[in-house]
């Protein structure tokens, strides 16, 4: 069964149609590539499915629940928790600390347990749980470090983490192989399998074909807001309409 | 943020002697100095308690006035129903807290700048009723009449028995707002600071924290202006005006907001520093403005950086990091 169903999702900004009748399916435990050229609408489509961004048009549903239109952390709490472009971490804060604060949903306390202490237990689970994560991230020997001073692989590794402590049944990376080497790149895909095989289902938006194409079940193509191809890797990299995209057309 | 055990022998012995001082302080003060010890301590709340709503990034301009609803609030529950400062303290700081909830709800609609300014207004309208209702608040003249507690057979109204019962209550309420900071719940308002978006990402409502920071810091000044009334003796609009509200945001930046000491380094050393060029009368707006001028140019983490800025200039320790420009 599906575990995310996008249903004909619009949204305009002013007369700008970002996304234009939407729909497609996500199983769950895949690892779903979400692709397309520059302005195709993919990192629209993340924030509507987020709720970072409320579609104009259509229904997300998750799990049998429409979701659209609900808060960001009230989205998280059902259990889809997405990554962001680029780095963004609590630079300022630890890498403990950084993903500690992804363990919100469990750990979250009110002001009379915090002043009082009461909320131990719940803290040391929490604790517990960021260190094993760290560990499954290999980032345990740079948990005191600033977040700041990691290296870009690892940064990435530990956005991942964050968005892993909070024990996430649906994750939505975006672009997080942007700027990466080779090394990196392998890296992060061995990580990516690492969190589909604990039994997370992955949406994936990426430019890096290499990493989309080793790493991904499905994919969905968008061009221009819409839904260009829907296939595997193999269906997609052969589909005329999607070369024709990709390389600019010759009629 | 990690709750380490930090009861060593020095910090202990550091604590004693840091008690036996602020004890022995007042002895060797005369009168007039006896009663700005008083409102030292009381501010050392104020800017605390400050410290605390700032933590979400995010700089309100009401604080002062809430400060104000403080004092109202003990004032009239004290000159109508004669309850003396027991009650009258936790109540200031309820009915404080209370304003702020209702505040959320327009105020949180604004983050930065707008916030600033919608913190602002707001504050002022609060101020312009306590002018225009004469009847209730007794308009720019304020209240007056309010009265210290006698209590176990002290007289309060001694400056040096009033210092001691103001520093165990704002030393009790410095031990909660830092525990506070220190748990979970500081965690989580740091990371808003710092990504709000990634923080409501992995489920945090950020609107729900800021409110709660804003709830809290507006108690705890509430509290800080009843225990100020007590002892004044009156209260004003002119009290809780934008100029007080300037000073409170001064302190906490020369101290420096990014350590919980240090706005209260600020407010003790610009206090101290004020009172010491009291002889200069006509000169010391002026030397005040420009050693604010200097400490912010050559110290723009504020005076709790100097231990660290000394420790790397002969090489133990790591250089403090300037200020990020912009907190996106």
């Amino acid at each position: 069964m599906a575990i995310l169903e996008i249903k004909n999702v619009t949204k305009q900004f002013g007369g700008l149609t970002a996304l234009n009748d939407v729909s497609f399916q996500v199983e769950e435990g895949e690892i779903r590539g979400l692709i397309g050229p520059n302005g195709a609408g993919k990192s629209t489509m993340f924030k509507n499915i987020a709720g970072f961004s409320i579609p104009t048009k259509g229904t997300i549903v998750y799990q049998g629940e429409n979701i659209e239109g609900k808060k960001p952390h009230a989205i998280a709490e059902m259990g889809i928790v997405r990554t962001f472009q680029e780095t963004t971490l609590f630079q300022e804060l630890s890498v403990f600390e950084n993903a500690l604060v992804g363990s919100h949903i469990k750990g979250r306390t009110d002001v009379f347990s915090a002043i009082l202490g009461l909320d131990k237990q719940k803290q040391k689970a929490a604790a517990d749980k960021v260190r094993d994560v760290l560990e499954f991230m290999g980032l345990s020997e740079r948990q005191n470090q600033l977040a700041s001073e990691l290296p870009l692989g690892s940064q990435r590794a530990l956005a991942l983490a964050i968005a892993l402590v909070s024990e996430p049944k649906v994750m939505l990376m975006d672009e997080p192989f942007a700027g990466m080497n080779a090394e990196e790149t392998n890296h992060m895909m061995d990580l990516t399998r690492k969190v589909q095989e604990s039994g997370i289902t992955v949406v994936l938006v990426e430019h890096d074909m290499k990493a989309v194409m080793g790493l991904c079940h499905y994919l969905t193509v968008l061009n221009f807001g819409q839904v260009l191809a829907h296939g595997t890797p193999e269906d997609v990299r052969n589909n005329e309409k999607v070369i024709e995209a990709y390389l600019g057309g010759t009629k | 943020m990690n709750n380490t055990s930090t009861l060593t022998v020095q910090n202990v012995v550091i604590g004693v002697i840091l008690l036996a001082a602020l004890l022995a302080v007042p002895h060797f003060l005369k009168l007039y100095h006896q009663d700005l010890l008083i409102y030292l301590t009381i501010n050392v709340l104020a800017v605390c308690s400050y410290r605390l709503v700032t933590l979400t990034g995010e700089w309100s301009l009401i604080h002062a006035v809430m400060m104000g609803v403080g004092a109202y609030t003990a004032s009239l529950l004290f000159i109508h129903f004669g309850l003396d400062m027991w009650f009258t303290l936790p109540l200031a700081g309820g009915v404080a807290a209370l304003v702020a909830a209702l505040l959320c709800f327009p105020l949180l609609r604004m983050t930065q700048f707008y916030f600033l300014i919608g913190s602002f207004a707001a504050g002022e309208a609060i101020r312009l009723t306590w002018i225009e209702f004469v009847g209730v608040f007794g308009g720019t003249g304020g209240l007056t009449g309010v009265e210290p507690p006698i209590f176990w057979g002290i007289d309060f109204i001694d400056p040096i028995p009033y210092y001691y019962l103001s520093l165990a209550i704002v030393s009790f309420s410095l031990f909660i707002l830092y525990r506070i900071e220190n748990s979970r719940v500081g965690l989580t308002l740091h990371a808003i600071h710092w990504k709000a978006a990634l923080a409501e990402s992995v489920g945090v409502d950020a609107w729900r924290y800021r409110a709660l920071a804003f709830i809290v810091g507006s108690f705890f000044v509430g509290v800080a202006g009843a225990l100020k009334v007590h002892y004044l003796g009156s209260v004003s609009p002119n009290q809780a005006s934008i100029g007080f509200m300037v000073f409170i945001l001064i302190w906490v930046i020369v101290g420096g907001y990014n350590k919980f000491y240090g706005p209260i380094i600020g407010v003790v050393v610009l206090t101290v520093f004020d009172e010491s060029i009291r002889s200069f009368e006509v000169m010391r707006p002026a030397i005040y403005g420009i050693v604010l001028i200097l400490s912010i140019l050559f110290l723009p983490l504020g005076l709790e950086s100097i231990p660290g800025k000394i420790k790397s200039w002969f090489g133990v320790g790591p250089a403090p990091q300037d200020p990020p420009l912009t907190d996106q």
